[in-house]
């Protein structure tokens, strides 16, 4: 079956102050949609209501993956129906190794008394690790716990690959890397592209969409898509900035929810 | 069976010590501990009044049946125990040792591990020059109990240069709740020597109405050069009182590891303290800890530095549930004239219920200038940021804190240098954490 993930006027509001003011967006399996947008007008907002941030609330609109609804579930059962984040910011956790959260992660999925072998996930994170051109021993080390922030996006990109997700949002993945870190980040993404697989890429660069081409670009400004495209949109927008955007649209700030 | 005592000083010390054929010094030496007794006050532990504890059943002297080989062990302390039983063990069962295995290769290198009673008669010498005087008996009333009452025991020696890699454990079991249970272990690590210790306290008491004292010091005593990593879990029944004194003695470039579980379901009171008295001597020290139920604790670390370019470092770590009370010290002193030294302090408070109680209490108390000393205190409840980072990877609410406390934990708990007690220490970290 095809992906289908459905966004439907989303407003969300994070201590009382609304940020998304009525989001629609709809991504097919395939599909790799690039939302950009200069800081402070609602990107990272949008992917931390999807996953359901306990500090976001959702005050109306509708989001479903294939036909279910997302909001009514816990942030767990949005991951195990096949959400899957990378995060920003990614979290550090003394005391838990990276294959021990792996694998509960892993083991959430399945039924009880079908849990992977040791072997078989060993294996696996080895393999993806080595895609990653990550060191074999961060596999044992706590999670995130001392990773530099380029270290911490490949961890979140082997995640993903271990995780096998229906719909993959990346929030801000380009932050913090390198020339080298971007590319090995942007083929591991590239290699997971398929038929039952839709994107979401939140970015304010364009330089990640050099090394993954995406279908659909949306401009986000004041909680909202202003203006969407193709490839070129992008392109134009790394040439030009963001000013004929809002000069077209009438738009003197673009930001969203600032103090 | 002679019946268990509460009202006690010089005489009944005496009393105990003759009836178990002490040397004439010992029985004497013993009545100034009794005397000291009635004549001290409790310790005072900060912000934990001891008023209401039943600190003043000391029982009696009921001694276990000593057996020839760890084949006959009673089954519920075989089952303390590690599956290879070949190593070096000494097993203490309510008031005496009942089993000694030194491995013949160690003997030979002139390894000493006997109960601390055996040393008095036979080491002489090596007892009188060390014991008790780290924890001195003249410290507070319970030191003085200890003193007067002290049985069973474990005495090691470890000669100079002598490096033994395998563990040397022992095993100091209760399961009778009026039995007088004070052991005490004196650790002696001779020059250049290298040596790593295994302590397990653990109790099987039943229904009793009786108040089973365990009143407790471990003494270490590293000389120049001498590393000794000292390992310990304390695990009695919640009826029981688990009194821990701790003590390390360093001299030139000698260094202690203390990795501790103080996992006990009762009231307790521990003080794990490392005198670094020679010249770059270290300290590392790490405790865990859970309060379950109404328990209440006292979790003292403490390192004081005289030697120059002395290093101390001190975390413990706490998970706090229910309506426990913890209150955690850690005291970091720098005398004049220890200069260049590093002490470095962590105390961590994880709290699971409003109920609970935990207090982070760091004291630097300096003398020197020209030193480095840091702490930090943390009391808090699980990351919200954190679980939510694993929840979205699918993981349930109830397993991603069950990571977390886990993780919490894990520093103390991954260094436990024998691996029998470090699977034994996760079940009992999975039973109270429920």
């Amino acid at each position: 079956m095809s992906t289908q993930f459905e966004i439907q006027g989303l407003k969300s509001s994070i201590e009382g102050k609304e940020i998304l003011k009525g989001i629609d967006l709809k991504i097919g399996g395939g599909e790799v949609h690039a939302i950009m947008g200069p800081n402070g007008t609602g990107k990272s907002t949008l992917a931390s209501a999807l996953m359901g941030h306990p500090k976001y609330e959702v005050t109306d609109g509708s989001v479903t993956l294939n036909g279910e609804d997302v909001l009514e579930m816990g942030v767990d059962e949005r991951a195990r129906a096949g959400l899957f984040l990378a995060m920003q910011y990614p979290s550090e956790i003394t005391g838990v190794t990276n294959a021990d959260f792996l694998r509960s992660a892993i083991n959430a999925r399945r039924e009880e008394g079908n849990e992977i072998s040791l072997i078989k996930f060993v294996r696996q994170m080895e393999g993806k690790m080595k895609e990653l051109e990550m060191n074999p021993e961060f596999m044992h080390r706590y999670l995130n716990e001392g990773f530099s922030g380029g270290e911490k996006k490949r961890n979140e990109i082997l995640q993903m690959m271990m995780l096998d997700p229906k719909l993959v949002i990346l929030d801000e993945i380009d932050s913090g890397l390198d020339i080298d870190a971007l590319r090995i980040v942007a083929e591991g993404v590239n290699a997971m592209r398929a038929e039952d697989r839709g994107f979401l890429i939140i970015t304010h660069y364009q330089r990640l969409l050099n090394y993954i081409t995406p279908d659909f670009v949306h401009v986000m400004m004041q909680g909202r898509i202003v203006k969407s495209g193709g490839p070129e949109l992008a392109q134009r927008l790394e040439a030009e900035g963001y000013d004929w955007v809002k000069e077209e649209l009438g738009i003197v700030d673009e930001t969203v929810g600032q103090a | 069976m002679s019946t268990p005592i509460s009202s006690f000083g010089r005489e009944a010390a005496a009393a105990i010590a003759r009836s178990k054929n002490e040397p004439a010094w010992l029985v004497a030496w013993r009545e100034e501990a009794g005397q000291l007794a009635t004549e001290l006050n409790l310790p005072k532990p900060e912000k934990l009044p001891l008023t209401r504890w039943t600190l003043d059943q000391y029982g009696a002297n009921r001694p276990g049946q000593t057996v020839a080989s760890a084949a006959d062990l009673p089954a519920p302390i075989a089952a303390l125990l590690p599956e290879e039983k070949n190593g070096a063990l000494i097993v203490q069962h309510n008031s005496s040792v009942i089993f000694t295995q030194l491995p013949e290769e160690l003997k030979a290198q002139g390894v000493i591990l006997t109960s601390l009673e055996d040393a008095a008669r036979n080491h002489e010498e090596l007892f009188r020059k060390h014991f008790m005087t780290a924890y001195t008996k003249d410290e507070h009333k319970l030191a003085a109990v200890h003193a007067a009452l002290w049985n069973g025991g474990v005495f090691l020696y470890v000669p100079k240069n002598v490096e033994i890699a395998a563990p040397i454990q022992a095993l100091l079991f209760a399961d009778d709740a009026e039995a007088t249970f004070m052991p005490h272990v004196l650790v002696v690590a001779d020059t250049h020597s290298r040596v790593t210790f295994v302590e397990q306290v653990a109790s099987t008491l039943g229904e009793t109405s009786s108040t089973l004292l365990h009143n407790s010091a471990v003494e270490v005593f590293a000389k120049a050069g001498a590393t000794v990593q000292y390992a310990a879990v304390h695990q009695l029944d919640d009826s029981a009182i688990d009194i821990a004194y701790r003590r390390a003695i360093l001299d030139n470039d000698a260094r202690i590891e203390w990795i501790v579980g103080d996992l006990h379901n009762g009231n307790a009171i521990t003080d794990t303290k490392s005198v670094l008295k020679g010249n770059g001597s270290t300290s590392d020290s790490k405790i865990i800890s859970i309060g379950t139920g109404k328990q209440r604790m006292s979790l003292t670390t403490q390192a004081v530095h005289f030697g120059l370019s002395t290093e101390s470092d001190m975390i413990t770590r706490a998970v706090m549930k229910e309506e426990a009370t913890a209150i955690i010290n850690g005291v970091t002193k720098i005398e004049k004239g220890a200069t260049k030294s590093n002490g470095q302090q962590t105390e961590r408070v994880l709290m699971l219920s409003p109920k609970a109680r935990g207090d982070a209490n760091p004291i630097l108390l300096i003398d020197e200038d020209d030193v480095k000393a840091g702490h930090a205190a943390s009391v808090g409840q699980v990351n919200a940021e954190q679980i939510y980072y694993l929840m979205s990877r699918g993981i349930s609410r109830s397993e991603a804190e069950r990571l977390i406390i886990h993780g919490f934990l894990d520093p103390v708990v991954s260094e436990i240098p024998l691996e029998g007690l470090r699977e034994q220490l996760h079940r009992i970290l999975e039973r109270k954490l429920g």
